[in-house]
This record gives C-alpha cells, sequence and structure tokens, in this order.
C-alpha cells in the first residue's frame, strides 16, 4: 500500500486565521454591512477615494443625495412610504411628548391621567387622537414600504444591508405600537396586552422578561426603545 | 418615454452645428487635414513630415490619414522599384497602414454611463413635502371626527368577550386557533422574520425587472396575503369566544 506524502506543509494557526478572515471579509453579508470606504472592508488603503466614499456612501447622503435619477422621483414609484413612515414617527415624537406632560405611567393614575387630558387639557383629546390614529398609520405604511421595496426589487445589491435594517425597524415599529397600546390601562389596553403577551410568553429566551412587562407598565420599556426609534430614518 | 434633459439636449444641439458647419468647408480640410487636426501637436508634425521627405527623398508629403491612404493605394498600385524600399515607405524604410479602427468601448470599459438625474432639492423635497402636509392634514381631520377609544378601567377580574390584541397581531393570534401557542407565537413568525430578514442573500437574481422575478414576486405575495388574510379574519370575523363570525349578521367585534 502506497503512503501517500502530502508535501505542501500543513497551515500554521496563523495562516489558517488569515484564512478565515478573508472569507469572512469576502463575503456577501460583509460586503453589504461595509460599504465601500469602510476600514473593515477587504483590501482597505488610506486613498483620497475611499476617504471620499466614507461621506458618499454615508447613510444621510445615500438617503437624500444631491441628485436623484429621475424615474425614482416618481410619485407613483414609491408612493412617498418610507418618507411618510418617517414623517409619521417625527409626529408621532412630537404628540407623544406632549402626552408625556399630562401623563404618569402607572396603574394607580395612567386611566385618571388619560381621561383628564381628554376632558379638561386643551387640544388634549386631540393630540391624543392623533397619536393613536398616527401609530396605526405608520404600522400601515411601514409594511406597505416593505411590500413596494420587495416589489421593486430594491433590496438587492449594494443595498442588502438596508433591507435588514428595514425589516428590524419593522419589527420595533409592531413592538412599539404595541407596547403604547397599553399605556391608555383602560379593559381593551390591558386584554390585548395580555393576549400577546401570553404568546410572547412562549418565546425561549424572553418568555420570563415580557411576562413581566404586564404586572409593571410598558412605560419603562418604551423609554428605552424609544432611543432606537432614530434609527427609523433608514427604512427609507 | 422618459424625457431627455436639457443639458444633453443642448450638448447634441452644439455637435449638429459643429457637424454642419465642417461639412460646409470639407474642401478647405482635405487640402491640410493635418493643420486641422489639432490634437497632434505642430512639432511633431514638423519633425514627421521632415523625417518623411528625408526618407522618400523626392515625394511631396501632406501627412494625415488621407494622404496615408492615397500612399498605400500607390505602393499597392506600383510595383516595388529597385526591390528594395517601397515607393510610399515611411521613416526608417516602414510601410504604415490603416489596418483597422478599435473603438474604445469594445476594448476598454466605460463605467460612467450618463443616467438621467435631477435635483433632489427641489424634484424630491418639493414632494416629499407635499406628501407629508396631505398625511398630516389626514390624520388631523380623521383625528378631529374620530375619537380614539378608551374603555373603562383595567380590570384583571374581568375579561372581555372576545379579548383581541392588536390588529397587526391578530393574524397570530389568529394562527393559535389552529397551532399549539410555541408554533402560532413563536415558530412561524420567528421563521417569518428570518426569511425576510435574509432576503437579499437568499435571492441571488441580480434582475430587477418583473418578468425576470416571477418566483420572488409569487412568494412574497402568497406571504403578504398569508398575513393580510389571517389580519382580516382576526379582526372582522372573530366574535365572543373567538368564534367564527360574519360581520354583517352578528356585527363588529374590533377596537383599534
Amino acid at each position: 500500500m502506497a503512503k501517500i506524502i502530502d508535501e505542501t506543509p500543513r497551515p500554521t494557526a496563523k495562516e489558517r486565521l488569515q484564512q478565515t478572515v478573508d472569507s469572512v471579509q469576502g463575503s456577501q453579508v460583509w460586503a453589504s454591512i461595509f460599504r465601500p470606504g469602510s476600514i473593515f472592508r477587504k483590501g482597505y488603503t488610506d486613498s483620497p477615494r475611499n476617504r471620499s466614499y466614507v461621506i458618499m456612501n454615508s447613510v444621510l447622503y445615500h438617503l437624500h443625495p444631491v441628485k436623484v435619477k429621475r424615474h425614482a422621483v416618481k410619485v407613483s414609484y414609491t408612493l412617498c412610504l418610507g418618507g411618510l413612515s418617517f414623517f409619521l414617527f417625527i409626529l408621532l415624537t412630537v404628540t407623544g411628548i406632549f402626552l408625556m406632560f399630562f401623563y404618569r405611567p402607572e396603574a394607580t393614575a395612567a386611566w385618571d391621567d388619560i381621561s383628564n387630558l381628554q376632558t379638561s387639557v386643551t387640544f388634549g383629546l386631540l393630540v391624543r387622537n392623533m397619536h393613536r390614529w398616527g401609530a396605526h398609520l405608520m404600522v400601515l405604511t411601514v409594511f406597505l414600504h416593505m411590500a413596494r421595496v420587495f416589489y421593486h426589487g430594491a433590496y438587492k445589491p449594494p443595498r442588502e444591508f438596508n433591507w435588514v435594517i428595514g425589516v428590524i425597524l419593522l419589527t420595533l415599529t409592531l413592538l412599539l405600537s404595541f407596547t403604547g397600546y397599553l399605556l391608555p390601562w383602560d379593559q381593551l389596553a390591558l386584554w390585548a396586552v395580555a393576549v400577546g403577551t401570553n404568546m410572547m410568553g412562549y418565546t425561549p429566551v424572553f418568555a420570563s422578561s415580557s411576562s413581566s412587562w404586564r404586572s409593571t407598565s410598558g412605560a419603562s420599556a418604551r423609554t428605552a426603545a424609544s432611543a432606537d426609534r432614530c434609527d427609523r430614518r433608514l427604512t427609507e | 418615454m422618459t424625457e431627455i434633459p436639457e443639458h444633453l439636449l443642448k450638448r447634441a444641439q452644439a455637435a449638429r452645428e459643429k457637424a454642419a458647419g465642417e461639412a460646409a468647408q470639407p474642401a478647405a480640410e482635405a487640402d491640410s487635414p493635418a493643420e486641422a487636426d489639432s490634437r497632434i501637436p505642430a512639432h511633431l508634425l514638423e519633425r514627421s513630415k521632415a523625417a518623411r521627405t528625408k526618407a522618400a527623398g523626392d515625394e511631396p508629403e501632406s501627412g494625415g490619414g488621407v494622404a496615408v491612404a492615397d500612399k498605400v493605394a500607390a505602393a499597392v498600385a506600383t510595383p516595388a522599384a529597385g526591390g528594395g524600399v517601397p515607393v510610399g515607405a515611411g521613416p526608417g524604410g516602414h510601410t504604415q497602414r490603416l489596418l483597422t479602427v478599435v473603438k474604445s468601448g469594445s476594448i476598454q470599459e466605460v463605467k460612467a454611463q450618463p443616467v438621467d438625474k435631477v435635483h433632489t432639492w427641489p424634484h424630491l423635497l418639493a414632494a416629499e413635502f407635499v406628501a407629508s402636509l396631505a398625511c398630516l392634514v389626514f390624520t388631523f381631520l380623521f383625528s378631529i371626527w374620530v375619537n380614539a377609544p378608551l374603555l373603562q378601567l383595567a380590570n384583571n377580574n374581568q375579561t372581555p368577550n372576545p379579548s383581541k390584541a392588536p390588529w397587526y397581531f391578530l393574524g397570530l393570534q389568529e394562527l393559535l386557533t389552529m397551532f399549539h401557542p410555541m408554533v402560532a407565537g413563536v415558530t412561524i413568525p420567528g421563521v417569518g422574520i428570518i426569511l425576510l430578514i435574509f432576503a437579499p442573500y437568499i435571492d441571488k437574481n441580480p434582475s430587477n425587472k418583473p418578468e425576470d422575478r416571477k418566483f420572488a414576486t409569487s412568494l412574497m405575495t402568497v406571504h403578504l396575503m398569508f398575513w393580510a388574510v389571517l389580519v382580516m379574519i382576526g379582526s372582522f370575523f372573530r366574535g365572543p369566544g373567538f368564534n367564527f363570525t360574519l360581520p354583517w349578521r352578528d356585527g363588529l367585534f374590533f377596537e383599534l
């Protein structure tokens, strides 16, 4: 039986590590997250070109560059859904801050505060209505925006990661709207959220934390989550 | 039909005028093509002219592409005199002729294709502003006419019948009637979201055209319709005990 002798030396640990790093950095996922100009990109050099890319590929500039393609400006192409999602987010932030002045997130005070807001605060009812209908509308626009982006194939390279962020923001929108449902502390809020949290109770990791939401209040979770909302701009 | 931007139209107009102007005086150009072709520096033209005169001796030169073609024709027509250097030979005794013209696009990759673009301000921002105003007006009027619900104070001892989740989760609640909570509440939505997140990496089809992506489009449509239909059923067709009802017979059991 002939013994096969492999002449090539076995790769050292360092070489293997290098190979792994190269294959990760060469992958589509990596390239879609770290756009041209990123220092984490494969084969990065500190060149004027790459320095320019950092700004040219930045999210803000990407969303509203100096010039856009003519066909992309047509209202029938985007239906303004991304912009409307963002606008509704702004509207919800403004009306939400107004509502915060008249609301205490405690089980004993919440319902009375809302009732008081509706009856004796100037424009209180109107602002609350706008906040609520705006929230429902936003769930709708974000959902429709996702459908629009998919049907136009706008998630294709090089925008794969924009889509990933968009799906995460869709989930965040649903969850924040869900926690907002709890705040009035009326029968509708309590039992709607009860149904939802019972469902989430079966989630492997979040089971214990989700069931405790109901006994405390959604408000604390909301304030923590509202910081994440700044990313909503990325949905566009 | 897309509109051609003004600056491209202007450029095309200028090019046409230039071409017309050149066609008007072709005779003058033919006399001295070398002088007309400004791309070759004058001193190089002089040098090559001098070299050619020196090499060919008596033959007067005019230079340029037309002259070369003439020379080739002359060289072919006249048999090689003296057996050595042909009559129309260039500097160093070489015969030069034009073999082919290679256009730049066929060997070089031209990356910068002209794209029809407009300025974001005002073309896009104005539309966005109007859309947001319309949205604000809609929300405002709707809020004046329709009040947000505020039911009685939450009571843990009194379960309303039916108890429904917010409308966007009613699809999940509808699934609960069919599957174990672990499957309906975690597995199915979890798989759905993960597939959605990885869609760009799963879909390797580079085309954006609807006719090339029939499979992706139909799969997404089925997915969206799946949730939309479940939400509709959960919202409008579920009554007390979350049993099936008909909204036009038993009324709506639905609060926003």
